[in-house]
C-alpha cells in the first residue's frame, strides 16, 4: 500500500514557519491568508499498513510536538 | 572515574568533549554501533548533527546501538550528560521530558551566554552556587524547548529545571527561558550551551569545567559511599 502521512505542529505551539509564510505572503499581493501553518509529508510503500501508526508514533512524528494523519495516497 | 563521550556519525563536538572531560577524570570515545559501553562511569552524548538531524534533531541517533544501552545505563541510575544534539538525543529517546524546536528567529545562534543554575542540588551543578551565572558558548538552530504546561510545572516544582538564560541574551524561544533540564529522578541531564567549549580561561570562561567537575565528584563520592 501507498500511504502518505502528513505531519504539523500541534495546535498552541508557536510555529515561526508558518508566521514567515503568512507575513510573506501579502508582500507578494495576496491577501486575506491567515492561520499559516507548515508541516512536512512524508510518502511510504508499505506491506503491513496496520503498523503506521506505530511508525508514526515513535519515529516519523513527536507526538509531543507534532500531530498526523495517515492518509490513503 | 572514567567518563565515555558517545560519537556519532555527524558529531561534531566529541573530542572537545573528551579533552574537556579529561580535565576531570579519565575519558574515551564510544562508537554509536558499539553497545559496550566499556565500564564508564558517567556518558557525556556530545554536540553536532547526529546523523545528519534528519526528520529531526536527534531522532535517529535515539536508535543507535550504543543508545540503547545508554537507556539501560541510565535506568540504573547511571549519569547522562547531554549537550546541545546530545540534549536533543535524550529528548527524542525519552530519557528527558520535552522536545527542542527550531529557534524562534528560524535563525542559527552563536554566541557566548549567561546561563544561570537553578538548581545546584544536582550531581551536574554540585560544584555551583545557587543563582550562579554561568558564561558558556551556545550554538544551535534548534534550542527552543518546549514541554505542555502542565509538564513544565511539575518540572519547575521538582527542581528539574536546572539551567535557565539570564535575561538579555538572544533569544530561541524556549519556554520559562529553560536552558537545561534533569530527569525526575535527576541523573540525566541535557543542556543547549555548550560547557565543553568554556573550561580553559585562554578561550574566554572556564565555568564549563563546573558541570563536568560537578559529574566526576559525584561519581568519586558514589564509589567512596
Amino acid at each position: 500500500m501507498r500511504a502518505r502521512v502528513l505531519i504539523r505542529p500541534k495546535e498552541g505551539i508557536l510555529d515561526p514557519q508558518g508566521q514567515t509564510v503568512e507575513r510573506a505572503l501579502p508582500a507578494l499581493g495576496f491577501t486575506g491568508v491567515s492561520h499559516v501553518h507548515v508541516g512536512r509529508m512524508v510518502e511510504l510503500d508499505v506491506d503491513d499498513p496496520s503498523q503506521l501508526d506505530r511508525m508514526c508514533s515513535e519515529l516519523l512524528a513527536n507526538p509531543l510536538i507534532e500531530d498526523y494523519e495517515i492518509l490513503d495516497a | 572515574m572514567k567518563f565515555g563521550v558517545l560519537r556519532f556519525p555527524g558529531s561534531c563536538d566529541e573530542v572537545d568533549a573528551l579533552l574537556a572531560c579529561r580535565r576531570y577524570g579519565d575519558a574515551e570515545l564510544l562508537w554509536h554501533h558499539d553497545r559496550d559501553l566499556h565500564g564508564v562511569d558517567a556518558v557525556v552524548v556530545p554536540g553536532g548533527f547526529s546523523y545528519g538531524d534528519y526528520l529531526r534533531a536527534g531522532a535517529i541517533a535515539r536508535f543507535s546501538p550504543v543508545m540503547e544501552s545508554v537507556a539501560e545505563f541510565a535506568a540504573d541510575g547511571g549519569l547522562v550528560f547531554g549537550i546541545c544534539n546530545g540534549f536533543q538525543v535524550l529528548c527524542e529517546a525519552r530519557l528527558l521530558p520535552g522536545a527542542l524546536l527550531p529557534n524562534e528567529e528560524l535563525r542559527f545562534i552563536c554566541r557566548q551566554m549567561g546561563v544561570m543554575v537553578e538548581n545546584p542540588d544536582t550531581p551536574f551543578t554540585s560544584t555551583c552556587a545557587a543563582g550562579e551565572r554561568l558564561s558558556i558558548p551556545m550554538k544551535h538552530m534548534s534550542g527552543r524547548y518546549y514541554a505542555p504546561p502542565e509538564m513544565i510545572d511539575a518540572m519547575e516544582a521538582n527542581g528539574q529545571v536546572v539551567l535557565r538564560y539570564a535575561p538579555g541574551g538572544p533569544h530561541n524561544g524556549s519556554l520559562h527561558d529553560i536552558a537545561g533540564v534533569a530527569n525526575a529522578t535527576g541523573n540525566v541531564m541535557g543542556l543547549m550551551p555548550h560547557p565543553e567549549h568554556a573550561v580553559d580561561p585562554l578561550t574566554g570562561s572556564a565555568d564549563g569545567g563546573k558541570l563536568l567537575e560537578s559529574i566526576a565528584r559525584a561519581v568519586e563520592s558514589r564509589v567512596a559511599a
